[in-house]
């Protein structure tokens, strides 16, 4: 179905990575001349997770538009495709660079730290309905926490990027730094699908096929939240949302189940757990209405949401320029009337701190204007 | 709530088929009779060689009793599950095990990497099974242990065990070394077709060498527990994606303690992606989610406990009440006792379906 | 009408033992809690396990991540089954504290003098005037 109203906070909002070269002016000497000179500008970033052309990385018609090169390169197909014509209030951009997956740290920090500027200086600055995560490199925390310090002070970046599958689970505390100064500027911590395939993908060793890898992303989210749980993560940063972003959500009655279950006789292992891991996940976690895996059939999507039986977990996501609906039908159908206007803004505006401060901050600036 | 307590009778009048019972060896020695001499010898000289850091153990200490009910462990000595006659009075008694289906998950070469050592240890424990277990109680039927990185050799136990009617179905671990519906596996999948035996994928808790999440590795018991149900859901979807069931139509999967509520959300996620991805693999007529409707089986153990007992049946009734198995993993800390695991109320046709009648039909039992 | 059993003599549980008895067909477990007693039904109220065969301990408790503690030894029960954890003397579950219970019975001591005056049933064993007596009504 169509939006029914405008003004929707976009929680998942993917910008097409630039060639490396447009990334070139936004870094050091040293790093300007690795890159030129060993021939690292030459090929893509692209992530294994998001094969460029894959069907699922950008819609069709999306495409075609552009002639058919990646959708979301540009701030004015952005305007024509996602953000006017679905009259969005805001829409939270990704930057999923494959810096990320570079071993070497401190060449993917350095990446990390160009394409948070490109960020600013290419989008954020030119359309004030954007928002943006801050891309790090999870290997070195240090480094990562430096990233998010340099990028606190502007209040258009509202949350810190990760992938679902890195180096090690992120509730370890190894990454608790990275959480510690999240929380500290009240960003969220945003985990997106996808992998630097550090290890296989599965449990059991390396898939076949892209679509495998695709569809396990919902595994992934699940050993990411009990994760979190299992570490304490919840406890310690008492502040802290976590926004699970193309995530999907109908998996979730089996992890909401199943973590209660096994809290009940394992809770000695981990005695910070001090509740039902159901009701602090439903507290803490956010998930993203897109991909939606559920027939659109009310009925069912009924009995999922009574199954999940939280109206505070979904945030709104088209997850542009991905494949995830067809035509204007941004919002699946069936999905309950009165969540609606939850999911497309209230569940937004409660899941990243810093919307709530900065929107206030242009609505400030716009009435001085107007004044 | 002051829950009151059912009042039971000794034996439920309802005869049930139990899914999931560990038999286990006292000691080594109990696999002697079984064992060629030479690698008796082994066994004691160099013991197992797996892919973790601890040689006898997982290395997430479990939670109770070393991950047994505390009050199963045998006064004669050995572990749960070694004695028969504990398990006669405590459980196939009591609780009116008609059928029980042994899993015998220990020493039975799964996740062994000297491959000679690790085929006779199958064959050992598959004999061990016929001689210490089902010739005792008929009521029990084997599992063809079987060891998956070694495909011909696991044709060939297949394929002698396939003659003997002491044999219900094959045991294989998901967590194999890769991806179940990996084309290496397939002439297991054919021998198991060929036999007319279901494949009973079963979570034997060793690695099989890739971290237990696509995230690495977890700290802690809770996480590695977790991971029965979601490397269960990876090695589905592998199955499914990779045209398993395309090339082996007649082969059944009985997922046992690999959790089911996530069957029906996995069905529709694997439909919508296939709907876009489709062009990567042709090799599948139909949509993901037929394939799982129609080839796999769930075991129940460890039940799912939504907070609103209605909500199971939601799940039973997408998965279809033929695919239900009653499982207890007898002597497991998380066992499910079949007077109380299924606490919302079911048809009377539906309990007898569970319980025991779609086990039956799908391990030919009479 | 509540019938008066004899369970068990007092001194047959030292202080963080147990004993399993049975009373007019139900299996019950009395405790001794730093010399008082309490009585609970051998049946998990959560899976049917045989609750009063598992594990007395206390309760592990944590400010935060690694921060363990473990308090009130030896006023817990950990079902053999699932783990799940029951106050002794209240039979409230650890976890459901408000809607997860164990069936607690009363436990009273008393003289063997007074018990000789009136009615009581003693199934297993034979009350002593000069001893003092765990008795549970039923």
């Amino acid at each position: 179905m169509k939006l029914p109203f405008k003004g929707a906070i976009d929680c998942d909002v993917h910008l097409a990575m630039p060639p490396v070269k447009t990334l070139l002016p936004f870094m050091s000497d040293y790093w300007q001349d690795q890159i030129v000179t060993r021939y690292i500008d030459r090929s893509s970033f692209a992530l294994m997770s998001y094969p460029s052309n894959s069907p699922l990385s950008g819609r069709a018609d999306w495409r075609a538009e552009n002639g058919g090169a990646m959708p979301g390169a540009s701030l004015a197909q952005l305007r024509s495709q996602l953000l006017d014509p679905f009259e969005h209030k805001i829409a939270i951009c990704h930057a999923l660079h494959g810096a990320i997956a570079l071993y070497n740290e401190d060449m993917g920090a350095e990446f990390c730290t160009a394409v948070n500027r490109w960020v600013a200086a290419e989008w954020l600055d030119h359309e004030p309905r954007l928002r943006a995560s801050i891309l790090v490199h999870a290997q070195n925390p240090a480094l990562a926490v430096a990233e998010i310090e340099r990028c606190a002070g502007d209040s258009r970046f509202v949350a810190v990027l990760l992938p679902v599958m890195g180096d090690s689970p992120l509730g370890r505390r190894i990454y608790w730094p990275i959480f510690e100064a999240a929380q500290k500027h009240g960003l969220s911590v945003c985990v997106h699908a996808g992998s630097t395939f550090r290890n296989p993908p599965t449990g059991t060793g390396w898939t076949s096929y892209q679509t495998e890898d695709y569809i396990g992303q919902s595994v992934a989210f699940q050993n990411l939240i009990i994760s979190l749980l299992a570490e304490g993560v919840f406890q310690k940063f008492p502040d802290l949302t976590f926004v699970c972003l193309e995530s999907g959500f109908t998996w979730m009655p089996t992890l909401l189940w199943r973590s209660a279950k096994a809290w009940r006789g394992v809770r000695a292992e981990v005695p910070w757990i001090d509740r039902n891991p159901a009701s602090i996940v439903r507290e803490r976690i956010k998930l993203s209405l897109r991909p939606f895996d559920a027939p659109e059939d009310p009925d069912i999507i009924k009995r999922i949401f009574e199954q999940i039986n939280c109206e505070d977990m979904l945030v709104f996501s088209t997850d542009y320029p991905h494949w995830q609906f067809e035509g204007d039908n941004t919002l699946p159908d069936g999905l309950p009337q009165e969540l609606i206007q939850k999911i497309l803004i209230d569940n937004p505006m409660a899941s990243f701190p810093r919307l709530q401060s900065s929107t206030r901050a242009h609505a400030r600036v716009t009435q001085e204007v107007a004044s | 709530m002051n829950a009151p307590l059912r009042e039971v009778k000794a034996e439920q009048r309802l005869m049930i088929v139990d899914c999931d019972i560990h038999p286990i060896q006292r000691s080594n020695r109990d696999l002697y009779p079984f064992l060629p001499k030479h690698w008796q010898q082994h066994m004691e000289t160099f013991g197992p060689h797996v892919r973790q850091g601890l040689s006898e153990r997982i290395s997430w200490p479990r939670m109770m009793a070393s991950g047994q009910r505390a009050d199963a462990y045998p006064k004669e000595g050995g572990p749960p599950g070694s004695s028969y006659e504990l398990m006669k009075r405590q459980h196939l008694d009591p609780n009116g095990v008609e059928h029980g289906m042994l899993i015998a998950l220990s020493k039975g070469g799964m996740e062994e990497r000297n491959q000679d050592y690790a085929a006779a240890l199958m064959s050992a424990v598959n004999d061990w099974q016929v001689e210490c277990w089902v010739k005792v109680d008929p009521r029990l039927r084997a599992g063809v242990v079987i060891v998956a990185d070694d495909p011909e050799s696991s044709v060939k136990e297949i394929e002698k065990r396939a003659a003997q009617k002491e044999f219900s179905q094959i045991i294989i671990s998901p967590r194999s070394a890769e991806p179940l519906g990996r084309r290496r596996f397939w002439p297991i999948y054919e021998a198991a077709q060929a036999a007319g035996f279901p494949l009973g994928i079963h979570p034997a808790a060793i690695p099989g060498g890739a971290p237990s999440t696509g995230a690495g590795w977890p700290t802690y018991y809770m996480q590695e527990h977790y991971t029965f149900g979601s490397a269960s859901e990876s090695v589905a979807i592998s199955l499914v994606m990779e045209g398993v069931f395309e090339r082996f139509p007649r082969l059944k999967i009985a997922m046992i303690e690999s959790g089911f509520s996530w069957a029906p959300t996995l069905g529709w996620r694997m439909d919508s992606i296939f709907e876009r991805m489709y062009k990567e693999t042709p090799h599948l007529k139909r949509r993901p989610s037929e394939y799982m409707r129609e080839n796999f089986w769930f075991a129940t153990q460890p039940i799912e406990e939504p907070e609103n007992p209605q909500h199971l049946i939601d799940i039973f009734e997408w998965i279809g009440w033929e695919k239900i198995m009653f499982s207890s993993d007898y002597p497991h800390w998380d066992f499910d006792d079949p007077r109380y695991a299924i606490s919302v109320k079911l048809s009377e046709v539906n309990r007898a379906k569970i319980f025991r009648d779609n086990a039956k039909a799908l391990y030919g039992l009479s | 009408m509540a019938k008066k059993y004899v369970a068990a003599a007092a001194g047959d549980i030292a202080e963080g033992g147990s004993k399993l008895v049975s009373i007019a067909g139900r299996d019950i477990g009395i405790f001794n809690v730093s010399g008082s007693f309490f009585a609970l039904a051998n049946r998990c109220p959560h899976a049917g396990g045989s609750l009063c065969e598992g594990f007395i301990t206390g309760i592990a408790v944590s400010g935060g991540p690694n921060d363990y503690r473990l308090e009130r030894t030896g006023e817990f029960l950990r079902c053999p089954w699932h783990g799940w954890e029951f106050d002794i003397r209240t039979g409230q579950s650890w976890c459901d504290p408000n809607s997860m219970r164990a069936r607690q019975f009363a436990v009273k001591v008393e003289a063997g003098a007074d018990l000789a005056k009136g009615p009581y049933i003693a199934e297993t064993f034979e009350v002593k005037v000069e001893g003092e007596y765990l008795v549970i009504e039923l």
